[in-house]
């Protein structure tokens, strides 16, 4: 440098780094602007959280939780005050937003993708008085040790699939039906299981053929995939992600569509099937009844069809009367066994895998650990089950 | 099964459709970077395009014919404003190029603004009233090989197309287009016959950054087609590296984009087909290839070869001349 920079252009620079930071300072706030709403007064309440890993209007997944968390504030009223944190990414900082939950004087978290898990029972231990609550988990089944403040709860969504796999057996017409599907880990394997098994249990020619897309959430990559299943051949479309875009494909096409986690029917009401869909509000409802009348313990749940947990979205109108009867039998005969009893059909009879194995004999009762550590796809399925 | 429906047609036809929000984005960098401004808050100017566009598509009626483009227009101002922020911080206050780029990513991006707007208009709920579908240009749709590739499109790729003429045009052709590769080159000696450094650079960055508006309105109004939060995922980064990759031209830039897009949706076709290659491989193949390009750009004569603007990067100084 010849020169000196001078004092205006110093304070240039100066104010130009403030300006940096101030919009630094702005995006921060704009991110963790999580919007908190609470009810009910202080005093003789309790305070329960949510984590959530994506934004309460996702029309999917986390839409679906906060349902849950909207129906305990309705059922329990003044007796409950509940905050939420959306948009939580599955990294360091969700040890830092337990932690400020915690300080915040919640008393019982409720954290709502597998991600978060770690992190729960970090605080699990550190912190034995308050209850935490992670949806998805599966280290007690597996044996993992984990703190008696620590529950896990889940539940048979393969169990709506299995009937949604019904209505896809029925729709088809040339006997192939794409699937594309986020991850392969054992609750996408079981869940794309079962709704293989519904399409062969009215279908036996039905094949499934899997995309993976490897990823939850990416529109432009879930509408290719839907696309790629097409041009192979597929006529009924299934996607096992949030976003609405194999529906625009399916829509532009006419070809049946089932979605996943909610009711997307609305604008794609000319293909609409089904989805199978979760109900977590009754479950944290009676989770925080326990914790007020002090009766709260480790249970790690795995609610049903027949609790009301797993459930189907409303079935589309271009669903065959015929085979609406079909689902609805099922949904009967799930409804009439016990609260906890799932997977009535695993075992109807010898079911192999891919390569012709036998890996479920007839009259078998899968319990959560096959469930939890499934990593076969059942015959009749094309695409690695390894994804 | 007719000849349209083999592999390499489907593949090209699809390249090309998801390749057209890159052509939009990576143009309108390439014309900052022409200037000498680097951007990297191009993820963030497309979300904040695609919100807007989202927006009036949805609350705004009448017909397609008035709404698609208002939305259009509404999306390049967006992304304007936010280009222009990157304008005055790196013109005028002469901050460092890439941090106020990441900056305004951060800012305007995925649990950003953008995020935060689509909140208070309630976008996200349903699918945008009116969007930009695939058209039959002179009914040439079902010729082979070339109708579903170049005939049936949406009218984005179309505009897609025409700006990229356009823009070699004036990058080449034009004396306006002469002295903006004078100022991207060499400021100084632009400053020196009377040029306006930051008047190029002002118009550039702000003008460039409203294209990657329309890259991201072509995600909310024509790739899936509704707001959802993070939508562009990561494209805006892909389009940054096609800059490099096309060498700053934009024919090369528009060949790139097709290219990624090919390799993107190619890995869901052969699986589809019961072909297992590793999607993430296919994925990252262009990656490797931009560093190749990189590392070739990197020598210094090579670099003034292949057309990278020599003071990219560096903020104008006018005393220090």
């Amino acid at each position: 440098m010849v020169s000196q920079p001078s004092n205006t252009r110093r304070r240039l620079r100066f104010a130009g780094v403030a300006a940096v930071a101030v919009l630094a300072v702005v995006s921060l706030v704009a991110t963790a602007c999580s919007k908190s709403s609470s009810s009910g007064s202080s005093g003789g309440t309790v305070k329960a959280a949510w984590i959530y890993v994506g934004p309460v209007n996702d029309g999917g997944w986390t839409q679906a939780h906060d349902a849950g968390r909207k129906y305990v504030e309705t059922k329990l009223g003044s007796k409950v005050k509940t905050t939420y944190k959306e948009n939580v990414p599955e990294g360091p900082e969700v040890a830092q937003v337990i932690n400020d939950l915690i300080k915040d004087g919640n008393t019982v978290i409720f954290a709502t993708s597998y991600g978060f898990k770690d992190a729960m029972q970090a605080a699990a231990t550190a912190n034995p008085k308050v209850k935490f609550e992670m949806a998805t988990g599966d280290s007690i089944t597996l044996g993992q040790k984990v703190a008696s403040n620590y529950n896990e709860f889940y539940g048979a969504g393969e169990d709506s699939l299995y009937i949604t796999g019904i209505a896809a057996g029925k729709a088809t017409k040339n006997n192939s039906i794409g699937v594309s599907a986020p991850f392969a880990i054992p609750e996408v394997i079981r869940g794309i299981n079962a709704f293989t098994l519904g399409a062969q249990s009215v279908n036996p020619a039905a094949k499934v053929n899997v995309v993976w897309t490897k990823t939850w959430f990416d529109p432009a990559v879930e509408r290719k995939s839907a696309e790629s299943l097409v041009a192979a051949g597929a006529d009924v479309i299934f996607s096992h992600q949030d976003s609405p875009s194999a529906g625009e494909v399916a829509k532009a096409k006419n070809l049946p569509w089932f979605g996943y986690d909610s009711d997307q029917s609305g604008p794609y009401s000319s293909v609409w099937q089904t989805a199978g869909t979760y109900n977590w509000g009754p479950f944290e409802l009676s989770e925080l009844n326990k914790v007020i009348d002090g009766t709260w313990k480790q249970n790690n749940y795995y609610g049903t069809i027949a609790d009301n947990f797993a459930g189907l979205a409303p079935y589309g109108s271009t669903v065959a009367a015929a085979t609406k009867t079909l689902m609805d039998a099922e949904i009967t005969k799930a409804k009439a066994g016990k609260a906890d009893a799932f997977g009535w059909y695993w075992g109807l009879a010898d079911r192999q895998d891919q390569d012709g194995k036998t890996v479920i004999t007839k009259g078998q009762t899968l319990t959560m650990k096959d469930l939890y550590t499934m990593s076969y796809f059942v015959k009749g399925t094309t695409g690695s089950p390894k994804g | 099964m007719s000849i349209n429906d083999n592999l390499f047609v489907i593949i090209m036809a699809s390249a090309i459709f998801y390749g057209t929000p890159l052509v939009f984005a990576s143009l309108g960098e390439l014309l900052a970077e022409r200037s000498g401004v680097l951007n990297l808050g191009v993820e963030g100017m497309m979300l904040l395009g695609a919100v807007a566009a989202a927006w009036v598509s949805t609350n705004v009626g009448g017909p397609a014919i008035v709404v698609l483009p208002l939305a259009i227009v509404a999306a390049m101002i967006a992304a304007g404003l936010g280009a222009s922020i990157h304008a005055f911080l790196t013109i005028t206050l002469r901050v460092n190029q890439i941090i106020s780029g990441l900056a305004l990513t951060i800012f305007a991006g995925a649990a950003g603004l953008s995020s935060y707007l689509a909140g208070i208009w309630q976008l996200g709920q349903t699918p945008v009233k009116q969007q930009f579908g695939k058209i039959d240009v002179f009914g040439l749709t079902d010729v082979p090989v070339v109708g579903p590739i170049l005939f049936h499109q949406t009218l984005l790729t179309y505009l897609s197309w025409v700006l990229v003429i356009a823009a070699s045009f004036y990058l080449f052709r034009t004396r306006a287009g002469l002295h903006l590769r004078a100022v991207g080159e060499s400021p100084q000696t632009a400053d020196s016959v009377g040029i306006s450094v930051s008047r190029y650079r002002y118009f550039h960055v702000i003008f460039g950054g409203s294209f990657a508006g329309i890259a991201g309105a072509c995600f909310s109004l024509m790739i899936v087609p509704t707001w959802v939060d993070g939508m562009t995922a990561g494209q805006g980064w892909i389009a940054l590296a096609l800059v490099i990759f096309g060498f700053w031209r934009p024919d090369l830039t528009l060949l790139g984009a097709y290219l990624f897009g090919a390799l993107s949706s190619l890995g869901l076709t052969l699986q589809a087909r019961g072909i297992h290659i590793s999607t993430a491989l296919l994925t990252a193949l262009p990656y490797v290839m931009t560093i190749v390009v990189l590392v070739v750009v990197s020598n210094t004569a090579s670099r003034r070869q292949l057309g990278a603007p020599a003071a990219l990067g560096k903020p104008y100084e006018r005393e220090e001349r």
